[in-house]
């Protein structure tokens, strides 16, 4: 594939190891040749991101803390990217949280705290970093988030986060309505299940893999590779003219 | 080819970043081994890579400890 993204930078927000779909998103920007920053949810995950950055190609040397749940936290974080590279053009927006023992059981037993904890985190931080990015996207600017089809259709399991995801599809047209006007684009990538730190949280997750390898119009499923070059595509100028879309990556999964 | 005690120990040293000798069997990834609830999701992550197995969650409830780990691939390889 040979799209550069040479002399652009973009900022990816949530690896936590190297099966992150955000790690796939880093890799396919990273083999464009574009320059990447970091961030990472929070202590714990600072030293796997920096090892796995120093394994890519390019020398991406930003990598910032960034606790999406705190709006000072996030004023700073995009506060030191701007002083550091002035603009940005592209933001992966891949976080998301809930209570493990409510990625299980009855959707009924969802706890007040949880609820708000799972919006808090993965539906209402693309909000508060897209504003805060805003002023970086000078020249325009490509926002993409990661959501999933449970927040589309009833998925197992998938319970308070599939609700998180509805609300986050919907943050993602309103942001796209809002930010049109100073060319900055805002996108979903709709990616199948993949066995990632955060998927083996959802209860029985093995088996969404095996119905995905069954089932599924490509029979198999989706890779974080797959997932990194719908997100090139959406971070380059061949999608320009699209914004507000959620592009499912699913091996088709979701015509079912 | 190397034993399922070797490639365990591995995996674990590779993972948690700790000295081969810390890994012993009665040694628990939380106690002893400094881990936290996310390193133990890897580490049965890393370990049906491994052993190209599939871990049910009741199962990796389960292992805590270096020998629980052995034990439970063992008896899945019979």
């Amino acid at each position: 594939m040979s799209l550069s993204l040479q002399g652009k930078t973009f900022v990816i927000m949530g690896v936590a190891n190297k099966r992150s779909i955000a790690w796939g998103i880093a890799q396919s920007l990273d083999k464009a040749g574009a320059n990447i920053i970091f961030t990472y949810a929070g202590e714990r995950f600072e030293k796997p991101v920096r090892d796995l950055v120093a394994t890519l190609e390019g020398k991406h040397e930003l990598v910032l803390p960034c606790d999406v749940t705190n709006d000072e936290d996030v004023e700073r974080c995009f506060a030191t990217i701007g002083e550091t590279v002035g603009k940005v053009d592209g933001l992966a927006h891949c976080i998301a949280f809930a209570k493990t023992e409510e990625l299980a059981g009855n959707f009924s037993d969802t706890s007040r705290e949880g609820f708000l904890l799972a919006h808090n985190i993965s539906a209402f931080s693309l909000t508060v970093v897209a504003k805060a990015v805003k002023p970086l996207m000078t020249e325009g600017g490509s926002i993409v988030t990661l959501t999933y089809l449970g927040g589309e259709k009833v998925v197992p399991n998938y319970n308070i986060m599939g609700v998180a995801k509805a609300s986050l599809d919907m943050s993602v047209r309103y942001l796209a309505a809002d930010l049109g006007r100073y060319n900055i684009r805002v996108n979903a990538i709709s990616a199948g299940p993949i066995r990632t730190l955060s998927a083996k949280g959802v209860s029985d997750f093995n088996s969404v893999l095996k119905e995905i390898e069954e089932r599924a119009p490509l029979r198999r499923n989706t890779t974080p590779e797959e997932v990194g070059d719908t997100a090139l595509f959406l971070f380059s100028q061949l999608s320009r003219g699209i914004t507000g879309e959620t592009i499912h990556c699913d091996s088709g999964f979701h015509i079912l | 080819m190397a034993t399922v005690v070797e490639r365990v120990t591995k995996v674990i040293v590779d993972r948690l970043g700790v000295d081969e000798s810390e890994v012993k069997m009665e040694a628990s990834f939380r106690d002893d081994l400094g881990a936290d609830s996310l390193d133990v999701v890897e580490l049965v992550m890393e370990l049906e890579d491994e052993f190209d197995m599939e871990i049910s969650d009741e199962d990796a409830e389960q292992i805590s400890t270096v020998g629980n780990a052995v034990t439970y691939i063992e008896s899945k390889q019979g």
